[in-house]
């Protein structure tokens, strides 16, 4: 099946999720305009500065459009795009995009020092049993409401959660060599 | 569990890709940076340009002056030391800044070591010529690298010479044998393990940004297509007549580096740039790039 999966290419390591995607043999699409969001069958939102990247949505006009691709197709946000595909936010300088019921909470581990890389337990994955995540100035989930559904914790915490066709995780996976949550991804477009 | 690995510092820089650094001497410019969509702010008393005024020996800033930005935003906050001055490097990390630039802009505290940034957890980043100063920083623990260019000038010609310098030498390198490579970083003054690295990667280990004289959206979009990654703007916004849309300019062309139809728009009555220095006026000890090696 011909899939093409674009990446928010506004800000951020878009380029290490389009890496990823390739080394599993389908094609990606570095999204700067809306309207390339037709040609694409999923989207992933990568990290970057959820700052930087509600500006440069703002600016050309992604919200709406983005909104409208999230009802047909998967979408994926990792890190910064975790809190933009958050309904809730804890800073009004972030503006997300709502398309999953949980609330976000930028930088909740504390500042770069306090980054860190832990092996979490993947009851959904198959294959290894642990999965090494790479956290960077990385939010928190604050709230998982009614229709979300979590998919891995670490410290008891959710760090990847899903509601339908929607995924938020809170760490890096396109910076490891671990591709098992990006074929996960894929499977959803699959449906 | 593990905090503040090599893994976790470079993952930073890559998180800044894309984006745009700028350099701010007060919370108020902090905020203007931020809400232009700055991915970091660097905090420094003296913007470059200044420096170069004032003359004398340039210092860390003063960490309360840093402090009052680390709390008016929410971007990471970088700050400057002295090439050398792990004292410096120090306090800068214990008041957690989230990346470290051990910067030829200060006046250098040691003319032979750089810092062993490996001992820190915050992460570095460090000034290049050339792909060998890139991997002896590297190779002493930068988790980024940037070209110097010549701060304070708003003249980019430094900072393209740097930057054409070492993607010149990566390519080079590619093309090369592998029985090739030792003397070829006997050459470069380089660790070999990093250049046998590079050779196999095609690109610097680590992020690769621009800085050093960067001053519009058109400059900044000639280093992105020179192969920079992000870009750092010192002098450039704070001197200039408006620095707000300027700033959100520079932003916009980093994105859309490769759009002229953006880049004319975003270049488009932006106002006086700073002003800018020609390097044959500027004698050879005053030039910033010349420090460090």
């Amino acid at each position: 099946m011909a899939r093409k999966i674009g990446v928010l290419a506004l800000q951020g390591d878009f380029a290490k999720h389009m890496a990823m995607l390739e080394t599993l043999g389908v094609e990606t699409l570095a999204i700067k305009k809306p309207q390339q969001l037709e040609e694409c069958d999923a989207l992933i939102i990568p990290g970057g500065e959820s700052t930087t990247l509600t500006k440069l949505m703002v600016k050309y006009g992604f919200y709406e459009p983005l909104r409208e691709f999230s009802r047909r197709h998967p979408v994926m946000g990792t890190c910064a795009g975790a809190i933009l595909v958050a309904k809730d936010v804890d800073d009004p300088r972030v503006q997300p995009l709502g398309l999953m019921n949980i609330a976000a909470k930028r930088n909740a581990y504390g500042r770069q020092v306090d980054s860190f890389v832990t092996d979490i337990n993947t009851p959904m994955l198959a294959g290894a049993p642990t999965f090494p995540a790479v956290f960077i100035r990385a939010p928190k989930i604050s709230a998982v409401r009614n229709g979300v559904e979590i998919l891995m914790s670490s410290a008891g915490e959710p760090v990847m959660v899903q509601e339908g066709n929607i995924l938020a995780v809170t760490f890096h996976p396109e910076l490891t060599k671990d591709n098992r949550i990006h074929r996960y991804f894929l499977e959803l477009t699959s449906d | 569990m593990e905090k503040a690995t090599f893994e976790t510092k470079v993952g930073l820089a890559e998180m800044l890709k894309g984006g745009v650094i700028m350099d701010v001497t007060n919370a108020d410019q902090a905020k203007i940076a931020e809400d232009a969509g700055a991915v970091a702010v660097m905090a420094l008393e003296r913007i470059p340009a200044d420096i170069r005024q004032a003359g004398g020996v340039s210092r860390m800033s003063d960490p309360a002056m840093i402090a009052a930005i680390q709390e008016c935003v929410s971007i990471p906050v970088m700050a400057k030391c002295r090439i050398g001055h792990f004292a410096e490097a120090q306090i800068l990390e214990h008041m957690k800044i989230d990346f470290i630039d051990e910067s030829e802009v200060l006046t250098p505290a040691d003319e032979a070591n750089h810092i062993d940034k490996h001992q820190f957890k915050a992460p570095f980043v460090c000034g290049c010529r050339d792909l060998g100063e890139a991997l002896r920083r590297i190779g002493e623990g930068a988790a980024m690298i940037r070209t110097k260019g010549e701060a304070g000038t708003g003249n980019v010609v430094e900072a393209v010479r740097h930057m054409r310098q070492v993607m010149g030498d990566i390519r080079r390198l590619t093309t090369l044998r592998e029985d090739e490579m030792m003397s070829f970083a006997k050459n470069l003054g380089a660790p070999y393990e990093l250049v046998k690295l590079t050779a196999k990667l095609g690109r610097l280990p680590v992020p690769n940004f621009a800085a050093g004289g960067i001053a519009t959206p058109a400059d900044a979009s000639l280093m992105m297509q020179l192969g920079a990654e992000a870009v750092f703007v010192g002098s450039g916004i704070f001197k200039s007549a408006d620095p707000l849309p300027r700033a959100k300019a520079i932003v916009e062309s980093v994105t859309h580096y490769e759009d002229p139809e953006v880049l004319l728009r975003v270049s488009t009555n932006l106002g006086e740039a700073m002003v800018g220095i020609e390097m044959k006026d500027l004698p050879e000890e005053e030039q910033l790039a010349k420090r460090g090696w």
